[in-house]
């Protein structure tokens, strides 16, 4: 169980200021979506928690994790799981290697297969370990990817926009899918969107990022 | 009806000369070659070439050599590209790799002479304040028994290629958000790029890799400066064989032409082992999962790419000795600078430079005019009638002579003009030079035009034939203005390739026709160092001169026309 906060005084790219005072916390099993319109900024904000915000940014602010300050962590060293629009699997490797790739290297590799299978199974990708990530279907590919981030044992899950390339019907259960595991995970979750079903169905708080007037 | 021909001339005019080529050299390897009584098939040359003393040694020499610079070169910039993916020194790190992938191989090889021998340029700098050394010392640093300062050019030249490589193949693949996500998943930088990237990059590498580690196996200009003299690489070794006066020497030059070429093929056949090995025992490593670094593992992945930084930073410099020495009068041993400068030089090898200037350039305008003329050829065909050439892969016979090692098939070449007299008439000698050039623009110039050819927006051409614009009418007006920077840039790289042919140059020629090329190698061998930066300063900037033109006469030419260009 933890807590994420983060705090930005201002974030800005070039002489355009994208996001100002923004502050907010999620306790871990909780969510909070950002929505706003393109080029609010609001991806930014998640590359800012995530450690991997372009240096053409320039940013005033923290992110606490438990009360612990990570502004200055690598990316690597923070544990936010980060999922983007696209799986994003790695082509050359089976479900079950994308899936083992986060997992902590002190883990027993019969620890890890237990584990491997369990997930699978929770997600009814039952004995797909060996299988190809590119012949799978887009809803198999979005719960893999989920499955990995959830693997390597995160503190926070990061989700970029996750839902917006699935139709609607699988964009209903993986939404369901994703808020079941983030709580059971009692993980803290940020979800970025600009579909206020996405964040209704999340439930938590809503934050509307952009409109600052430069 | 000629346009329709095109692509199968293209094949006709690499392909056959260069299947004659190699024949040329097995041949006379063999003991066959009538122009010199020999009608009989036996294995002499063999075992002449067996009892050559220093076989072994140049062997193992060419043979690390080579497979030391490509393995380095590959792992350097790997590295790089794993800490600098995603950041701005990206940016900077290609600015700098972009000259020297246009410098040739002999003008960067000079400048390391001047560079790192024990009278050159970094020893006078610490001298005598620093080293103590009043003269300079008599350290093997330049042609050094190991081959480390061959190696050492070597991966100054092949790893900005490399580089840029597998750039091209980075903006194909989801590169910087797969390292994101790695990372993400708790993997250092170094580890996620090995572990996620370079196992989707590699495939993408194969080919260059293969070109790099034939090309370091067999250069011949690059080890004529760089490398040890005794004895020499097995290339160099052939090279001096095949220009002694006693001509029965052609026979053990054919015969080691032949060896090195099989050994080339072996080297790659044992890659792709390695290759295929790795790819098995690897699959674990890909899954050990995240790891923690120390303090010093942390340290030692930020330094990691700094010996790319350095190769880079060596390859410029290497040209400032070069101007340096072209304009010195008195350069004494620890003086720092020339105490008297001149233009002398540059005056009194000015009939000489400009010879070789007017054979340069003539033979850059014609290889690469006429390789212009039949890439367009071939591209209009394909874009008019379709592809259909009789085999799946002929697409990539064209590329053949980038992979061929230039020594397998040039002597052949040479051998099989001697024998019909094709190198008597000076017409003939330029002739075969041209086409030797020809070998290595073309590929070139198709890579750099068939992106632009297939991208072109087919609407555009839908748009004037429904204008009512026939087909010629629509390649003059429409297309090549709009190809324009493509074609210029094709141009470019074409004279910066044609300006780095030594050995085509040579043994087409008959060491008749002097180049800037001809002359850089040909007079690194001892002489006057100040004459030697003249000539090897001039081949270094030519290519690059090409290449900012290039650039800049397609903006000049639309300069109100931004959409052309930008």
């Amino acid at each position: 169980m933890s807590e994420l906060k983060v705090s930005i005084e201002r974030l800005s790219l070039g002489d355009q200021l994208l996001v100002q005072d923004l502050e907010f916390s999620v306790q871990g099993g909780q969510a909070l979506s950002l929505m706003g319109p393109s080029g609010s900024g609001k991806s930014s904000i998640l590359a800012f928690i995530a450690g991997f915000l372009d240096p053409a940014f320039r940013v005033r602010g923290a992110v606490w994790l438990d009360g612990q300050d990570i502004s200055a962590k690598a990316p690597e060293q923070r544990h936010m799981s980060l999922l983007f629009q696209d799986p994003l699997l790695f082509a050359h490797m089976s479900v079950g290697q994308n899936l083992r790739f986060g997992m902590p290297r002190e883990l027993s590799r019969k620890a890890k297969s237990q584990r491997v299978g369990a997930a699978l199974e929770g997600a009814e990708l039952e004995g797909f370990e060996n299988r190809d990530p590119a012949r799978l279907s887009g809803g198999q590919k979005a719960r893999v990817a989920l499955l990995r981030a959830l693997l390597s044992e995160p503190q926070a899950l990061l989700l970029d926009e996750p839902f917006s390339k699935l139709d609607s019907h699988l964009r209903q259960s993986f939404r369901g899918f994703v808020r079941q595991r983030a709580q059971e995970a009692r993980l803290p979750l940020i979800l970025v969107t600009h579909d206020q079903h996405d964040a209704d169905a999340m439930g938590g708080a809503c934050l509307t990022v952009g409109a600052v007037q430069s | 009806m000629l346009l329709r021909a095109a692509p199968y001339g293209v094949l006709i005019l690499l392909l056959l000369p260069l299947g004659g080529g190699l024949l040329g050299t097995l041949l006379p390897a063999f003991g066959y070659l009538p122009a010199l009584g020999g009608d009989a098939l036996d294995l002499a040359p063999w075992r002449m070439l067996w009892a050559w003393p220093g076989l072994a040694k140049s062997l193992g020499l060419s043979l690390w050599t080579g497979a030391a610079a490509t393995l380095l070169s590959f792992l350097l910039a790997q590295f790089a590209l794993a800490m600098l993916v995603a950041s701005p020194w990206l940016r900077r790190l290609t600015l700098l790799t972009a000259p020297i992938i246009a410098i040739p191989h002999a003008a960067i090889a000079v400048g390391l002479v001047f560079l790192l021998s024990p009278s050159g340029w970094i020893m006078r700098l610490i001298s005598p304040g620093l080293s103590g050394f009043a003269r300079p010392p008599d350290w093997l640093i330049i042609a050094d028994p190991w081959g480390l300062s061959l190696i050492l050019g070597l991966v100054i030249k092949e790893l900005p290629y490399l580089l840029f490589m597998s750039l091209a193949a980075l903006s194909q693949l989801p590169a910087e958000r797969s390292l994101m996500v790695a990372r993400s998943l708790g993997h250092t930088r170094l580890s996620a790029w090995f572990r996620a990237i370079l196992p989707q990059l590699y495939p993408h590498l194969r080919l260059p890799l293969m070109a790099v580690l034939a090309f370091s196996l067999s250069v011949v200009d690059m080890a004529l400066i760089l490398g040890p003299n005794t004895p020499p690489t097995l290339a160099v070794q052939v090279l001096r064989w095949f220009s002694d006066p006693e001509l029965d020497f052609r026979f053990l030059a054919s015969a080691g032409a032949v060896l090195l070429t099989l050994v080339m093929l072996a080297s790659l056949a044992f890659w792709l082992l390695v290759e295929g090995l790795a790819r098995r025992l690897g699959a674990g490593f890909l899954t050990w999962g995240p790891h923690r670094p120390r303090a010093w593992g942390r340290w030692l992945e930020r330094a990691s790419a700094l010996p790319t930084w350095g190769a880079m930073g060596l390859g410029m410099t290497a040209l400032i000795p070069l101007a340096v020495w072209s304009l010195a009068r008195r350069w004494r041993f620890p003086d720092a600078l020339p105490s008297r400068w001149s233009l002398a030089r540059w005056q009194d090898q000015a009939s000489a430079l400009g010879e070789a200037w007017g054979h340069t350039l003539i033979l850059a305008g014609l290889s690469c005019g006429l390789s212009l003329v039949l890439v367009l050829a071939s591209l209009e065909k394909e874009a008019r009638f379709g592809r259909r050439l009789p085999l799946r892969g002929t697409e990539l016979l064209k590329y053949l002579p980038l992979i061929v090692p230039q020594t397998s098939f040039l002597f052949g070449f040479q051998v099989l003009a001697l024998s019909f007299g094709i190198s008597d008439t000076s017409l003939g000698r330029w002739g075969l030079v041209v086409w030797g050039h020809l070998l290595y623009v073309l590929p070139y110039s198709f890579i750099a035009l068939t992106l632009a050819y297939q991208r072109f927006d087919p609407r555009l051409v839908q748009t004037a034939q429904s204008l009512g614009q026939g087909p010629w009418r629509i390649f003059w007006r429409i297309k090549l203005p709009l190809l324009s920077p493509a074609i210029w840039a094709a141009l470019g790289i074409g004279v910066a390739v044609s300006v780095t042919q030594y050995l085509p140059t040579l043994l087409l020629g008959g060491g008749r026709i002097e180049t800037l090329a001809s002359e850089t190698v040909g007079r690194s061998a001892g002489g006057d160092r100040r004459v030697l930066a003249v000539f090897a300063l001039c081949q270094a900037l030519l290519p690059f001169a090409a290449l900012v033109l290039a650039g800049v006469i397609p903006r000049l030419q639309f300069w109100n026309r931004k959409g052309v260009w930008a």
